[in-house]
């Protein structure tokens, strides 16, 4: 019998129904991934199970585990079972901590809830932290949360969630706001839970390249419905349902680059190194600083698809803030055509060459403003032009989007046509050379594919050159030339991108690499390939 | 949604109309004495009672209306047409020494309450309902500096703000198209509270003699006058207090009801 | 923490000073002689040159205030131009009846807001949420003076329960808070009404966030969330508004001691405004800033009390 049974799980919140008969098992010792679009239900599946569904939300079926229907039960006999027979952890480990709370204390919480003397279960809590890796000689219990980095917190989740040794974990895309190398150290250890205690785990993922070669069983969900479900390796051999192999196919996809061109010389970076002050700890005490780039040198030529990766806080956004001239560098310079980018001046025609993307389909608006002023802004750089509203239409047209949109109020977009729209916009001053920032992180695989075949289409027939940043490397894989690594604040590997994939040099592209989730080829084989089409 | 502003628009309409009604007319006079008739309770011929002096009430609260709304309303303007700039300049120029020394301005303004900043002003310039109207406004000042430079702040973060600046767009230039149409809602409704909060300080300092001075007839001035009487005349110090009730309970529910109308914008940008 | 509170302490200093700086140049630049003011219109001009020397009004302007402001720190408030007596000891003497009534009214504010704004939080949207809200909307709209003289209605006037006004000092306690107790309830009832509001506000923001639901996923019910892991986070923005209570407080006793006829600081501070007794007023302002800018220092320290990610940043 299995550990949790799902059957016929249907959920309405006011008259809408969001998930329509949801059937699923998981077993004990067994992983099971559901996996989904934004707005399949997987994550209202997790949080239904648990019980903890948004006020006004309404379900219908069943829910057992072990034996028990979760779905006839009072409040009060759920708040037993939460914690006592089922875990769960979250997405952000950043904001799903009490802020103002040991972290010794939040894990010991559940058990001095439940009568446990305080000495032991302080003991019990430092033994789970230093399971989940926090040992006490290095993190101790008394550390607050602020004072750990992610991948740490996330640990510091996972031990709150299996303090009281339930029998199921539930994990709401556990790994989808840590970098690379550190998912695969959550991911190992959350296998490792999982055999040694025979746990039974649910686990919600966007990425299929995660389920896959952690999954012992998987469930592809689409609008509320489980499509398609078995165990994760027949999934992907047989892809019985037409959405699971769009996903897949989604999700492997390369676009299509052309042939690689080099002009003339475009953006040249010259020992560029930027460094933020510090706080002081007392008024009397030496500023201090923080390096966030040490000496950085990049060059990008006409036409040129350059690619840069690196895990957060490595200095990619302020390399693009000092590149966009947003923000003066400590020393260094940024030439753009011959000319100099300066932070503190004006220079209209240099200015005009060069836009930017941002990863937010959402922040990259003014709200109040139409889609024709949004897309205008940059032909401020231009002085009076005369022919904007075809300039703004030959824009929107290149995105594939439609003029007559253009009095539309950004609401009316979806995430995907927003970044239509972001991308139309830096198209408006026709530049020389665009910058990506994390420009399809946001983005539903689906749509993700789309605007990688969008912006592969511009190089193409424009000769656009332009520099795509990324965590992800397997995103940067199809649609760049060259690759840059940053590794705390410095380059330490800038290549063709063919040459990276086939044989990294630096131990760090290794560790992003050998880190990083892949996906079988079509046929349900795993295997890495070696050469960047 | 509209339909919350109802109560809260309607309560301080009622009395901005009757501010502008007394005009053209009262239904009695209120700067002559009538001795004969004085301490009435409420009548047909007097609505709502007279006064130690015999003069009508309801009139009385009718042009002691203007006094609150005008010392308010100026007040508010003071506090806006200098507290908001400032506010946009700090955050434009966030880190630097002048958004220090904005904000630290700010704290000192903060230290003196309207209260204090009035008994300084009476101290050397008298008492008087300009005073009044400096000393809230002055007081107003950090209050939208401060609201303006937190919100801007988290605007200028956003990548919409990148873009413009991409887009070669100067910070004076961004402040004026970016950032102030989007604080403008969280200023509306900050500004009705701060309305209702300059009534209430208007009363109190006419209360104690630093703000309108007779014959210009306040509310506060009307408590402090029926102070003596509660025990023989309780209707003359409950009409004017009821009055503030009303007005200041009319504009926060106005500004409660603008927040829900205007907050799902407010939302949007938060998120 | 301890570097926390000494950065703190330096900008309470600076503070300070530029605090009094402009004290003391609004009132300098105030037009009228306080040594004629105190003569009369028909003093010979050399008694009145005398009597400036006397005051010291004849020195540089910078030497007086650095005599005023040097005296302040070490106790001295100079001279009481109407009175000749020693500002430090009228101030004093005032001092104990603002004070205890500021902090009567801020334990009585706290203490009725508290509750209040729980129950609501955790009866939101519900029949005892909107309860409470109707009545803290209506307590912030009611003049804190006029509701005193409701209060006097009512509880002397018409009950006897308590005197309409006076104090009779503090050699009998109990008498002294039972004069202080219809003001601190007319001062704390509208202070009440914000507080809870804002308790009430902060505490429903804070129950959205994530680490509510990591709560509630560990098994701890709405309520156990609410106390153990809301009420703390909840109490940034809260001490943020205690503090600043604390200086409408002081600023509210002064009219409040108007309508109870309580010998406070408000007393002595309208009577030296009307006998232009400057001296006075600059100290009694100073006095009340200082308090204000002195509750400032203290909620920052017990920010980081309450948030263990200020004792490193900022």
């Amino acid at each position: 019998m299995s550990l949790l049974s799902v059957r016929d799980l249907t959920l309405k919140i006011g008259a809408t129904e969001i998930l329509h008969g949801v059937s699923l098992d998981v077993a004990a010792g067994e992983i099971v991934a559901v996996t989904g679009e934004s707005g399949s239900g997987k994550s209202m599946t997790a949080l239904a199970t648990m019980g903890l569904l948004p006020a006004g939300a309404r379900a219908s079926g069943h829910i057992r585990l072990g034996g028990t229907d979760l779905l006839t039960l009072s409040e009060r006999d759920l708040c037993q079972f939460r914690g006592q027979a089922m875990g769960m952890v979250f997405q952000e480990p950043m904001t799903a901590l009490n802020p103002v709370q040991r972290i010794g204390d939040q894990v010991a919480e559940t058990l001095r809830l439940r009568g446990t003397p305080r000495a032991e279960a302080e003991a019990r809590s430092a033994d789970t932290l230093a399971r989940m890796g926090l040992h006490p000689e290095r993190i101790p219990p008394s550390r607050y949360p602020h004072e750990l980095s992610g991948g740490q917190r996330q640990r510091v989740g996972i031990a709150m969630a299996l303090a009281l040794r339930p029998r199921l974990l539930i994990a709401d895309e556990p790994t989808t706001a840590l970098d690379v190398t550190t998912q695969a150290k959550i991911l190992d250890l959350l296998t490792r839970i999982v055999r040694e205690d025979d746990l039974g785990l649910l686990l919600i993922t966007h990425d299929l390249a995660v389920v896959h070669g952690r999954a012992d069983r998987l469930a592809v969900m689409n609008k509320g419905r489980v499509v398609e479900t078995g165990p994760t390796a027949r999934v992907f051999a047989e892809m019985a349902h037409p959405y699971t192999r769009a996903l897949f196919a989604a999700s492997r996809h390369r676009a299509t680059l052309g042939e690689r061109r080099t002009y003339g010389p475009l953006l040249e970076v010259r020992g560029l190194r930027q460094d933020y002050p510090l706080p002081r700890p007392h008024p009397f005490a030496k500023a201090r600083s923080q390096t966030a780039l040490r000496g950085i040198d990049l060059d990008i030529r006409k036409g040129e698809r350059v690619g840069l990766v690196g895990e957060s806080g490595c200095g990619k956004s302020t390399l693009t803030r000092a590149i966009l001239g947003l923000e003066a560098p400590a020393k260094g310079i940024v030439t753009l055509d011959g000319a100099r980018v300066r932070a503190d001046r004006r220079d209209p025609a240099l200015r005009r060459k060069m836009q930017v993307v941002f990863q937010d389909p959402y922040a990259s608006f003014n709200p109040r403003h139409p889609v024709a002023r949004l897309v205008a802004e940059p032909l401020h750089l231009l002085g009076p032009v005369e022919d904007r509203a075809e300039r703004v239409a030959e824009a929107l047209t290149s995105v594939g989007l439609d003029p007559a949109d253009a009095h539309k109020s950004i609401h009316a977009f979806s995430g995907g046509q927003r970044q239509r729209i972001a991308i139309a916009r830096a198209l408006v001053t026709r530049p020389e050379l665009v910058i990506f920032d994390e420009a399809v992180s946001a983005l539903d695989v689906r749509v993700r594919a789309g605007i990688l075949d969008l912006i592969a289409g511009l190089s193409r027939s424009a000769g656009l050159a332009y520099l795509f940043i990324s965590h992800d490397l397997s995103v940067v894989r199809g649609i760049c030339d060259r690759i840059v690594v940053m590794q705390e604040g410095e380059i330490v590997e800038d290549r063709p991108a063919e040459d990276l994939f086939a044989a990294p040099e630096h131990p760090h592209t290794r560790a992003l690499l050998e880190a990083a989730p892949v996906l079988p080829d079509s046929a349900g084989r795993a295997k890495e390939e070696t050469t960047c089409d | 949604m509209i339909r919350r502003l109802v109560p809260g628009a309607v309560l301080s309409a009622l009395f901005v109309l009757a501010a502008l009604v007394s005009y053209v007319w009262t239904p009695g006079d209120v700067t002559g004495v009538d001795i004969a008739s004085k301490l009435q309770p409420p009548s047909p011929e007097h609505w709502l009672g007279t006064d130690h002096l015999g003069r009508d009430l309801l009139a009385m609260l009718m042009v002691g209306a203007r006094t609150s709304i005008a010392v308010a309303l100026v007040a508010v303007g003071i506090g806006m047409a200098a507290g908001v700039p400032l506010g946009l300049a700090a955050a434009a120029m966030r880190g630097t020494l002048l958004d220090e020394v904005i904000m630290r301005g700010n704290d000192l303004v903060f230290a003196f309450p309207s209260l204090v900043i009035a008994i300084l002003i009476t101290a050397i310039a008298g008492p008087g309902a300009v005073n009044a109207i400096v000393a809230i406004g002055i007081f107003n000042i950090p209050v939208f500096a401060r609201l303006t430079r937190g919100a801007a702040l988290a605007l200028w973060e956003r990548d919409f703000i990148m873009a413009a600046r991409v887009a070669g767009k100067g910070a004076p230039r961004i402040s004026a198209e970016h950032i102030l149409p989007n604080v403008t809602n969280l200023l509306i409704v900050q500004g009705t509270i701060q309305f209702s909060l300059g009534i209430l300080a208007e009363a109190a300092l006419s209360y104690v003699g630093l703000g309108a001075q007779p014959p210009v007839p306040s509310w506060g001035r009307m408590l402090a006058e029926a102070q003596t009487l509660t025990a023989i005349a309780p209707h003359v110090a409950l009409m004017p207090g009821l009055a503030i009730v009303l007005m200041v309970l009319g504009l926060n529910l106005l500004g409660d009801g603008l927040r829900d109308v205007l907050d799902p914008r407010l939302r949007d940008l938060r998120t | 923490m301890l570097s926390y509170a000494l950065r703190r302490l330096i900008s309470l200093a600076l503070s300070l000073a530029v605090a009094s700086l402009a004290i003391f140049l609004v009132v300098e630049v105030a037009p009228g002689d306080p040594a004629g003011f105190m003569l009369g219109t028909g003093a010979q001009p050399d008694t009145v040159a005398a009597l400036r020397a006397e005051l010291g009004l004849d020195q540089p302007k910078l030497e007086r205030y650095l005599s005023w402001a040097g005296g302040m720190l070490s106790g001295d408030f100079g001279t009481s131009y109407t009175y000749r007596t020693p500002v430090a000891g009228m101030v004093a003497d005032r001092l104990w009846v603002s004070l205890p009534l500021a902090l009567y009214a801020l334990a009585l504010s706290t203490l009725l807001a508290f509750p209040a704004g729980l129950y609501a939080a955790a009866r939101r949207g519900r029949a005892g949420d909107v309860a409470v809200m109707g009545a803290t909307q209506l307590g912030i709209a009611v003049p804190n003076f006029w509701f005193a003289m409701l209060l006097v209605l009512l509880f002397s006037i018409n009950l006897g329960w308590f005197s309409a006004g006076g104090f009779p000092g503090w050699s009998d306690p109990l008498a002294a808070i039972k004069a202080l107790t219809l003001p601190a309830f007319a001062l704390a009832l509208p202070q009440a009404a914000i507080l809870a509001r804002v308790l009430r506000s902060s505490l429903i923001d804070v129950l959205g966030e994530d680490f509510i639901r990591t709560a509630r996923a560990k098994g701890l019910t709405r309520f156990q969330a609410l106390w153990r892991h809301g009420v703390r986070n909840a109490l940034i923005p809260v001490l943020t508004i205690v503090g600043l209570q604390f200086s409408f407080l002081l600023a509210g006793a002064i009219i409040i001691e108007q309508v109870f006829f309580l010998p406070g600081l408000g007393r002595l501070i309208f009577q030296a405004i009307s006998q232009r007794d400057l001296i006075v007023v600059e100290s009694v302002v100073m006095l009340l800033v200082f308090a204000v800018i002195l509750v400032t220092f203290l909620t920052d320290l017990a920010y980081a009390w309450v948030d263990p990610r200020l004792r490193r940043r900022r």
